[in-house]
């Protein structure tokens, strides 16, 4: 099993009330992603456990993406990897911020 | 608890997350869960196997309502590891049945949505006990009076461990999309061959553990659509009508399983068996929408009885 971690500041705090939310479930070509409101001001940390090696860059590049985008300042994210594509997600971050986003 | 497209009424039952079924099952905004993701509470065993884990180690577990009335649940993930019994999502399910069977404050009714094909085999020690636990639990609460009413619409179905729980529950709700049995159709064809049972044969597995047959054969109790609101408005129904497990009520499930046995033992299809007990037109049984086919199930004596 691989970890990353990803610290970035993001432009600004994401909006809405929620504390937390889960999006997606651990199967094959899916993930799950736990997101946290528990950091201060603008900082963003995203943390993936992961079964497949060698897509570090590849991750790296989804979540760089997904932060200037989104700016999710403020969020602790979790991922829980079953091998996702890069598109599959980056949909499901998305998706995730506009949970968090609900009032 | 999240509220999307997947979670109204009409959404498909089989399709969904476990949460999006509980989203579409309780009354909306009721639910609280019990041992969050936020928690972490995952998988000890899974690491070790290099496979990757689930916070909520695939079963969510808490309370809410149902049409006003307060219910327990539990729902198994059914894309997540096969809905597997491990050592956290079975402790998750057997803690929350033995809760109910301990404190008469907390609601009395609990709604098992399972999905699941058994043992998690990396943790097979831990998830055989789970599965032995769990029944034993449930058998102790139904006698104290707890009634424990599955849900079975799922990809994964009911097998193995799933379908052992189904038989101990009060009640049993399923969909034809639902599947309840112990040993899956794969395992059979592994063990006997495939001249006995060919798992890749969807009509011949659906006509022996389908959501059809079982309701038929009365190891269900009340038959659904595959939509939210098709399982919410069947498990409402059968809150009102499951009674505390006894000793009558065990007489009674003898008695039916050796009529059972007697009258179906010999029957090699679910056809013959329809015909036997009296079904007019047992090759139509598939092709019949959801309230024909309730109103079918109604009429047969042998599928509706006051046992389990």
């Amino acid at each position: 099993m691989l970890t990353l971690d990803y610290s970035h500041t993001a432009d600004h705090r994401l909006g809405g009330a929620r504390s937390q939310a889960i999006i997606g479930v651990v199967a094959s070509g899916n993930l799950e992603i736990l997101l946290e409101r528990v950091l201060p001001g603008a900082a963003c940390e995203v943390q993936i456990a992961t079964p497949v090696k060698g897509y570090d860059a590849t991750w790296e590049a989804v979540v760089t993406e997904f932060v200037s985008r989104s700016s999710p300042g403020g969020l602790r994210i979790s991922i829980n990897d079953g091998g996702a594509r890069p598109d599959t997600a980056y949909l499901r971050l998305m998706q995730g911020c506009a949970l968090m986003e609900r009032s | 608890m999240m509220q999307d497209v997947a979670s109204r009424e009409n959404g498909s039952w089989l399709q969904a997350t476990a949460r999006q079924r509980l989203a579409g099952l309780l009354d909306p905004g009721s639910f609280a869960e019990f041992i969050g993701p936020e928690q972490r509470v995952e998988s000890p065993h899974l690491p070790i196997f290099d496979l990757p884990r689930a916070f909520d180690d695939g079963v969510v577990i808490g309370r809410g309502t149902l049409g006003g009335v307060a219910v327990l649940v539990a729902a198994q993930e059914g894309q997540f590891m096969g809905g597997t019994f491990g050592e956290v999502s079975g402790a998750k399910l057997v803690g929350l049945v033995r809760a109910a069977r301990d404190h008469k404050q907390l609601p009395q009714t609990i709604l098992l949505l399972l999905d699941s094909g058994g043992v998690r085999l990396q943790e097979a020690n831990a998830g055989e006990l789970a599965v032995a636990e769990l029944m034993r639990a449930i058998v102790q609460a139904r006698c104290g009076g707890v009634a424990v009413i599955a849900l079975v619409g799922g990809k994964a179905g009911a097998f193995g461990g799933a379908g052992l729980t189904a038989g101990t529950c009060s009640r049993v709700v399923v969909s034809e999309q639902g599947r309840i049995g112990v040993s899956g159709p794969e395992v059979i064809e592994t063990n006997k061959g495939v001249e006995e049972y060919d798992s890749r044969d969807k009509a011949l597995v659906w006509s022996v553990c389908g959501g059809k047959n079982r309701r038929l054969i009365g190891m269900a109790d009340a038959f659904t659509d595959d939509t939210m609101d098709g399982f919410r408005a069947a498990a409402q129904a059968q809150l009102a009508v499951s009674k505390p497990l006894d000793l009558r009520t065990l007489q009674h499930e003898q008695a039916r399983l050796a009529h059972r046995e007697r009258t179906l033992g010999g029957c090699n299809d679910a056809a013959a068996m329809w015909t036997v007990m009296g079904v007019p037109d047992p090759d139509a049984v598939a092709g019949l929408d959801t309230l024909d086919f309730i109103t079918l199930a109604h009429s047969i004596k042998d599928a509706n009885h006051d046992a389990r």
